[in-house]
């Protein structure tokens, strides 16, 4: 018996990561908070899934239980998974750019562009 | 069997070809490159237009992924579609159309405007990448493959912002537009994963069915509505816009105002089809109608100071949102009462879709004329430009055709759409009109301001040499101008033929439901 607990943990995740992107200064850290939003969000999608007690949602694997846990969030989850290494990949790629172009990773100094 | 059934596959499938065939047709040289872009592009957009117009001879259009037969939405008997279903009503196919005709017309004008550079065969992929994302959000049916759609469209076009990788402002503006995008599309998961754990089901017609609204369908409803509003640059949330708008290609960011529009088709199709009536409050509708009223206020404001021509515009397509916000709001705020819908609503809706297709085409070419400019002047700062009607004729025409129609200047297109607007929201509210008139004089002035130091003036020594862009930028100029003076010389038949059918699909929820659900349930 699980209970809530999945779920509080997920906010704590969420806020953990919206903390790092809005307040933190270095971009690798609103990198590492935009890669724990995704873990908070794909772990909301798989907490929604599971049936306590559950086994794999694999027919011929599931063996004599009759509960399983449901499979749709698995298949969403991996797909947001893989969009979000693809993210993950270009964001940091961005940061070094950003980094050779302007010799820092602090985004007060970061601001060509503004008004 | 008619091979129209398949239209709505088709319709993703030959860009999403477009894209990955780009490096093996870049293989074999410019013209080939070049062939290929212009073939794809020109095949999108034909295969959109036929699908409007089966979507309005024949009614909704389904089309189920991966089934034994392509119209089979409930399997075996089930009463809840578990496949990936696309699905096309008037609104959606109007909405393709609109933002094909965008894609074609920056594919024409990059041809040339990025002939100089390398890497084009990537450049060709990611740009039909993000018309696969963008037409996907707008032709599917079902809410989690809206955010794959999404996430397409949005890692398309971090690549395209930041194209010009050796100018530390493209990837600045990148940058930016990322995090506002993976946070956004983050809500949208969230929102998806909400739904989910309330109905087991991710299509919008099965979850539209069963909804009722409580504390999980609220939640997800206000994480849509932030993302959304988000993505397609309102204002609390603007300031990626004129970052991302100024510093991609200007092809790119023809293409951009479409697919910023895919974002507002989201916004729309979750609040009308998805929610419909069980809204419930009028907290929503008003949410919407002042975040359009202060995109268009502050979007304005902003922009008669900047003296950066494509910030300029970036600035007046934050504002020009607010107007389509705002009249979907004043239709949305209508939709419970048959006798609003009927006086205001309905005008208001029409008001805000035909000002979509017009705000596309219109800041389209602005945006295409700006980096003419910048492609035959070399500057896109207003103080050190001048003079440049004398040598781009063909140029000078277009923006001045553009500026007129964006700042509604009777009788071009911009004048109807917004004076649909003004009459209906005047009904809900004088003072909502008034700011949207208002905004509408500070954007002509600021367009006057950019013709007048642009173009008009004596011919500067510095710009003698300077001669009008290339034939293919002028092609895809003149595909906006085209569609411009059609929705100006035919603005009743436009309305009555395109806009209407998309308002009605936009308001008929019951519709879109049994499209998917059957008509029994």
């Amino acid at each position: 018996m699980t209970g809530n607990a999945p779920f509080i943990i997920v906010g704590v995740i969420f806020f953990l990561g919206l903390y790092a992107i809005l307040f933190e200064r270095n971009l690798i850290k609103i990198a590492i908070g935009i890669s724990l939003l995704e873990a908070s969000v794909n772990l909301l999608l798989i907490v929604l899934g599971y049936r306590s007690g559950g086994s794999i949602p694999i027919f011929t694997l599931a063996g004599e239980v009759r509960r399983m846990v449901l499979p749709t969030p698995q298949a969403l989850t991996l797909t947001a998974i893989v969009i979000g290494l693809a993210t993950s990949a270009l964001l940091l790629s961005l940061i070094m750019l950003l980094y050779r172009h302007y010799g820092t990773l602090d985004v007060r100094e970061i601001r060509r562009l503004r008004g | 069997m008619n091979w129209q059934i398949h239209l709505p596959a088709l319709v993703l499938a030959i860009p999403l070809l477009g894209a990955f065939a780009s490096p093996v047709a870049g293989l074999g040289g410019r013209n080939v490159r070049n062939g290929w872009m212009i073939f794809i592009s020109i095949t999108t957009t034909a295969m959109c237009l036929l699908l409007l117009q089966k979507v309005l001879a024949d009614g909704t259009a389904v089309y189920v992924m991966g089934a034994e037969n392509w119209n089979l939405t409930l399997p075996s008997g089930l009463s809840w579609p578990i496949r990936i279903i696309l699905q096309v009503d008037a609104f959606s196919a109007f909405m393709a159309v609109v933002g094909s005709i965008a894609a074609l017309a920056g594919a024409f004008f990059s041809l040339s405007f990025m002939d100089k550079f390398t890497g084009l065969e990537k450049f060709s992929a990611l740009y039909f990448l993000l018309v696969t994302g963008m037409l996907g959000m707008q032709l599917t049916g079902d809410l989690f493959n809206f955010f794959v759609f999404l996430e397409i469209a949005s890692v398309a076009s971090f690549g395209l912002i930041a194209f010009w990788r050796d100018r530390p402002e493209a990837v600045e503006a990148s940058f930016k537009y990322m995090i506002v995008s993976t946070l956004s599309a983050m809500f949208i998961l969230i929102a998806v994963g909400f739904l989910y754990g309330r109905y087991n089901a991710v299509n919008i017609a099965a979850v539209a069915r069963m909804l009722h609204m409580g504390y999980a369908e609220k939640i997800a409803l206000v994480f849509l509505v932030v993302s959304l509003t988000m993505k397609c640059g309102t204002v609390p949330m603007h300031m990626w816009t004129p970052d991302a708008y100024a510093e991609a290609p200007a092809g790119v960011t023809c293409l951009l105002v479409g697919v910023s529009q895919a974002s507002l088709y989201g916004l729309f199709r979750v609040c009308f089809s998805l929610y419909g009536a069980s809204l419930g409050s009028s907290v929503i509708p008003w949410t919407i109608i002042v975040m359009g009223v202060l995109s268009m206020f502050i979007g304005v404001t902003m922009a008669v100071i900047q003296k950066e021509i494509k910030r300029l515009m970036a600035y007046h397509s934050v504002s020009q949102i607010g107007y389509i916000l705002l009249a979907l709001g004043v239709g949305l705020l209508a939709l419970r009462d048959p006798q609003a819908m009927a006086d205001y609503g309905f005008t208001a809706m029409k008001g805000g879709i035909f000002h979509i297709i017009n705000y596309t085409m219109y800041k389209g070419l602005l945006f295409l004329t700006a980096g003419a400019v910048y492609y035959a002047a070399g500057s896109r700062n207003l103080n050190e430009l001048g003079g440049l009607a004398s040598v781009m004729p063909h140029t000078t025409f277009m923006f001045f055709i553009a500026a007129a129609a964006i700042a509604g200047i009777p009788p071009f297109n911009g004048f109807v759409s917004k004076l649909l607007i003004y009459q209906s929201t005047f009904a809900v509210y004088p003072l909502l009109a008034v700011v949207a008139l208002v905004t509408s004089v500070l954007t002509l002035a600021s367009f006057v301001k950019v013709f007048q130091t642009a173009f008009l003036g004596p011919a500067k020594k510095k710009f003698a040499n300077v001669k009008e862009v290339p034939g293919s930028m002028l092609i895809g100029m003149s595909v906006l101008t085209i569609v411009i003076i059609a929705l100006t010389l035919f603005p009743t038949w436009t309305l009555s033929h395109l806009v209407e059918p998309a308002a009605k699909a936009l308001v008929d929820q019951a519709g879109y439901i049994s499209a998917v659900m059957g008509g029994g349930l």
